[in-house]
Order: C-alpha cells, then structure tokens, then sequence
C-alpha cells in the first residue's frame, strides 16, 4: 500500500498552488505562474515558482551569464573551436590567470586579461546575488543567516581569487577558471608553500568541514527517525516540544550523554558550516604573506613528529659541489 | 518499475566504479613505518610491462687479439683500437639494437663501408661517443649498470618514447583561448592539468626546480623566496613525468610530508638528481648540436631534434630493463672514445 514518508515519498498530498506572502510596497512582482512537477515532489515540494528575481537578481544573472560565456568561449578558443573537443577535454580546460611577469598590472587580454575582466564579473554577480539573499530575508521578515553563510563563502572565494593575490603581488597567485586545473592549483599552492596540511587554520577547517558532515548526518538521521512522530514539523517543535523531540532529545541523552535541543542543533550546523571556510580563508591569506613553509612552521612549533633517518643519511648533491 | 530501478542501480554502480583500477594492489613499504613511504604495484600491470623490458642475450665475447679496427678499416673515429673481431661483434650488436630489419644498410654504403654519406652513421658515431660518456662519467645515475644502444631503442631506429618542442595549435595567436602551456590531456603531464612540457626548462634549460622555503616565515626584500605556484606546477609536471616513467609513487624519492628535505628522503632521489642533469647533457650537448645532420622528416613539428626524458631510457621500470648489467658485456662502450 501506498505509504507517505518525508523522503522520496511515493503519494503526494497535493494542495492549492499558493502565490506565497504578499510583498512589502517596492518590490517587484513575482514573475510566472506557479505550476506542480511530479517528480520534484518526491523529493521536495511539488510546486514550481513564482519567481522574484528584481533588479539585483537581473543584474546578478547578466553578469553571471557574460563571465560564464567568456570562460566557455576562451575554452573553446583554446580547442581551436571544435565543439567536440571542448566536451572531451572540458574537465581540462581552464581560463588561466596572467603569467607572474605582470605582477598586479592588467596584462593583454590573451595573457590572462580575459582572466582579470571575468574574475570582476563574477565577483559583482556574486556580490550582486549576496544582496539580494539579504534583500529577499528582509523583505520576507526572516533573519539574514543564509546572507552571512553564503558572505563566508564569499570570503574564502575573494582570499583565493582577489585578497591573497593582492597582498603577494601578483595576479598569478590567483585560482584559475577550470575544473582540473584548479584542482591541481589546489596541489601546487601546498607543494609550494611546504605542505598545506601542516598549516593549523587548514586543519581547522577540516574539522569543521567534517563536524559539518557529520552534524549534517546526525541531524537528518534523527528528525527521519522521528518521522512518525512528526519530528519533520521542527519548527513548531522548537516552540512546542512533542513526543518527537522529546524521543529525538532522550535518545541522544542515552547513546551520548548530551542532547541539542530543536533549536540549537541549528545553531551547531550553522556555526560549523560558517566556519569551515571563515577559518580556512585566514590560513590561505597567511600563505606565503606571512608563512613561507608550513611544515618548517610546524617543526618550528613543535607539532612535527621526528621519524628516525635512513642510514647513510641522504644528502642533496648540489651542496657538495660535486660537477658531473 | 522495481527493474528499472534495480538497472539504473546496476548501472550507476559500474559507471561510479570504471575509472578505477581493479585489484590487487600491492604495497611495498619503503620507510619508516606511519610515514607513507611504500610503492603501490598491480601485479597485472607488472607481467603486461615485464617482457617489454628484457635485455636481449649478449653474444660471446670476441677475441681481442689479431689488428686493430682502425688499422684494417677506412674512416674509424669511434672503437678504433677493438680487435676486428671485437668491433664486428659491436657492429653486429647495434644492427640488432637499432636496426634489426634494415641491417647494415640502415646507417652504411654497402659499396664503401667507410662512407659517411648516410646521415645514419654520422648520428650513430655520435651516439656511440655519448653511450661512453654516460657510462664513463654519468656512473652517480648509470651505476656499474651502466647503458648501451638497447637501453633507449630497443630494436628501433628512434627509441619510441622521445620528446620535442610541442606543435602551435591553429588558433594559438589568437586574442581569445590562451592555453598558458597546460589545461590539455596530455601523456606527458600524467594526463592532468599541469603544465604539458617541463622538458624545455628543466632537460634542456636548466630552471630551477626547487620551489620551497627553507625557512618557515616569508623573507623580505633579497631573502624572499620569488617561487611563484605556477611555477610550482612545472616542477609538479617534471615530478609526475619521472613518476610515470619509472613507474613509481612520489615516495620512491621523496618522504611526501616534506618534498624538500633530502635527510628524509631515499638514496634514489640522489639518482635521480643526476639524471636531470645527465639528461640536459645529453639534450644539449649530443642531440641539439645534430640538429641539421638529420633530415627534416626526423625533427619534431617545430624543426628541433628528437630528445631524451626520463622516459626514453626508463619506458616504465624503475631501472631500465629493470637493472639488466647489459654493458659489462660491451666493454667497449664504457671506455671514452678518442673525439
């Protein structure tokens, strides 16, 4: 029999399509009628707009979309626009930064010009969309915690793309627009900068990135769990605790000594996803600003473990004046 | 319905699972314990690679009495002072290394031995010469080991696995599309997105590969450390191109907490020190200069020689034909040759 349940349900209970809240005077209208899609309702809610998206929104998307195209063209340039090509090597491609010679100066639209003017557009669209996530949590009379979370992810994007590059003095220090290739960035930066994971800020990070993880695991298995209790209706349990969380709270208590409360789970989440890139964006901004080697950091601090050395010792050659 | 869910399962599975590579693999630790160090080996990877890196057996050793080569035959600069026989048995040794279906004729005017109208024989005399150089004064990378012609042809006229400047794409001038020399799927950067050519600076120019610090905090004004992390993505590239030629991890040289530090490293970082520069020796003062002794058709796309990596000599094994001591049966190319 068909059965309901809060995650890829099988039935849907289906309502009247609701416009949402009326919108405080100013802003825009909301665009499209509302319209319900199957599919979308098995794992979420069924309904589909309306839209706002104002000015900000617009303003975001159109520089949005002009970064997006000129990444997409200079990686179709790059495979002598061959359309083929660009799908076969895309994970390869890349928008690159200038080369170092040109220090913080605008290089020739070839060398990394095309870099500088995509990396402004993408900010503004960024900037842009941040507002309007705040704009849009005012206008609906909600706290702005989803602008201050996204501002922390904006924080780290601009150390990589803008800060750090700045304060090295070169815009090749910057992130390249590409899939693999800022991936191997991501290596090199630690190659270069003697070991990234010797680097304390990182490894907070870590723990935040996975306590966000793990969190994220736990809170969801609960409030499943609690399901047929009605545990998913949290935010009325916040206010008024039923047997849900009262079960959701107990057994935490029994397997962990400690329970969140309805509310302050959130605040746990919250916190933790915030400051996984609040503090990884500091260690970037102190590599090679002010730390040169990381792992010599460590020694320095005594937080590398000494391993007994191979016998002979090595020792590098070009220290021993040999000419080959 | 049920099926189709259990196919798309099946499916996502197997797509989630084709790009790795299916055990066993097999660690072999190198160093200390809880430090990484160990090399990772397929079993099925090393009986494909194993006959493709077997020494041929050697003939048996000539006699050194009877006149000189070089007192019998015209025009010998290289080998001269063998025995006949000696430098027949050598002639016949690199016919089978390099030209085993041409024969003779590949590099010799069968009507005048002595002839040195074949572009072949002036390249091969000069080959000759590096293969004694190398084992004569490049023993910190050869060893006792040391290399004759088989270790980089292996029974071809160019050895298979050599490098040249790479070819301008079509559009490579134009204002949109800038490569920077890395972001394609190239063999030679281990089909990542590094920087596809780390030959030119580093086996031929000699740019400098170190990129680290050797103090913790950043220096000032002529104590700062300039190493940019692009560049640290050649030194990357040079660094996956030994790995794939030698079929190795990072950690056959390095203990991969602290790439720079050499106490903490192995033995074979040292050797493999000296094969960049022998390698930049070879590029620069053996194959460069014979530049216009080959005819077009042998130069790479941009016009410049064919030349050595760490590949040409390697093809996949930690040691070339995994440490077979071929040359102690050629004497004759260990000793220097008369210039």
């Amino acid at each position: 029999m068909a059965e309901y349940q809060n995650l890829f349900t099988s039935v849907q209970p289906v309502g009247p399509l609701h416009h949402g809240i009326d919108l405080p005077r100013g802003d825009d209208k909301r665009t499209g009628e509302p319209f319900l899609v199957h599919l979308l309702g098995r794992i979420g809610n069924a309904q589909i707009g309306p839209v706002y998206l104002g000015s900000l929104g617009v303003a975001s998307l159109i520089f949005g979309i002009a970064a997006f195209n000129i990444i997409g063209f200079n990686m179709l340039a790059s495979v002598d626009w061959n359309p083929i090509q660009l799908i076969r090597q895309l994970f390869w491609l890349a928008l690159e930064p200038p080369p170092p010679a040109y220090g913080l100066n605008f290089p020739p639209l070839e060398q990394g010009g095309w870099w500088l003017i995509v990396g402004f557009m993408l900010t503004t669209s960024i900037l842009l969309w941040w507002v309007r996530t705040y704009r849009r949590a005012r206008q609906l009379g909600l706290g702005t915690h989803v602008a201050w979370a996204f501002a922390a992810a904006i924080w780290l994007y601009l150390v990589c793309g803008f800060f750090r590059p700045i304060m090295m003095g070169s815009w090749s220090e910057a992130v390249p627009f590409g899939i693999f290739p800022h991936l191997d960035w991501v290596s090199a930066i630690s190659l270069r900068y003697g070991n990234l994971f010797y680097n304390p800020f990182h490894a907070l990070s870590i723990v935040f990135l996975y306590g966000s993880v793990l969190l994220f695991a736990m809170h969801g298995a609960t409030i499943l769990a609690v399901g047929r209790y009605g545990g998913e209706r949290e935010i009325e349990q916040i206010v008024d605790r039923g047997t849900a969380s009262e079960r959701a709270g107990l057994f935490w208590r029994w397997t962990m000594g400690f329970n969140a409360s309805m509310e302050s789970i959130h605040r746990w989440a919250w916190w933790f996803a915030v400051l996984c890139p609040l503090v990884g964006g500091v260690g970037i901004l102190l590599t090679g600003t002010v730390v040169d080697n990381w792992y010599l950091w460590s020694v320095k601090h005594h937080v590398v473990p000494a391993y007994p050395l191979g016998s002979p010792v090595v020792v590098d050659p070009a220290i021993l004046g040999v000419k080959p | 319905m049920k099926m189709i869910y259990k196919l798309a399962l099946c499916l996502g599975v197997a797509a989630m699972l084709s790009g790795c590579e299916r055990p066993p693999i097999e660690t072999v630790q190198t160093g200390y314990r809880g430090t990484g160090m160990e090399q990772i080996y397929n079993p099925r990877t090393l009986v494909k690679q194993a006959p493709l890196n077997q020494a041929p057996i050697a003939a048996e050793a000539a006699s050194p009495d009877g006149p000189k080569a070089n007192q019998v035959y015209q025009n010998v600069k290289v080998l001269g002072d063998l025995s006949v026989g000696q430098f027949n048995r050598q002639m016949a040794a690199i016919t089978q290394w390099v030209a085993p279906d041409q024969g003779c004729a590949y590099c010799h005017n069968v009507q005048n031995f002595a002839d040195d109208g074949k572009y072949t024989k002036v390249v091969a005399r000069r080959m000759i010469q590096m293969t004694q150089k190398v084992n004569q004064d490049w023993k910190p990378h050869v060893a006792e080991t040391g290399v004759t012609c088989y270790t980089c042809h292996r029974g071809n006229n160019i050895p298979t696995q050599v490098w040249a400047a790479p070819k301008d794409r079509k559009y490579a001038n134009s204002l949109l599309g800038d490569l920077a020399g890395q972001n394609m799927a190239t063999k030679e950067a281990g089909l990542t997105s590094l920087p596809s050519d780390p030959f030119t600076p580093y086996l031929m120019g000699a740019q400098p590969i170190r990129v680290n610090s050797t103090t913790a905090m950043t220096g000032v004004g002529a104590n700062a450390n300039r190493a940019s992390t692009k560049q640290a993505e050649h030194t990357y590239s040079l660094m996956v191109h030994m790995s794939e030629s030698l079929g190795v991890n990072c950690s056959y040289c390095h203990n991969t907490r602290n790439f720079q530090s050499w106490e903490e490293s192995r033995p074979q970082r040292v050797t493999a020190w000296y094969g960049i520069r022998m390698a930049r020796e070879i590029n620069n003062d053996y194959m460069t200069p014979l530049t216009s002794t080959f005819p077009p058709h042998r130069l790479g796309p941009k016009g410049d020689v064919l030349k050595v990596n760490c590949t040409t000599c390697h093809q996949g094994a930690f040691k070339p034909l995994y440490g077979a001591a071929m040359a102690k049966d050629y004497p004759e190319l260990q000793v220097s040759a008369e210039q």
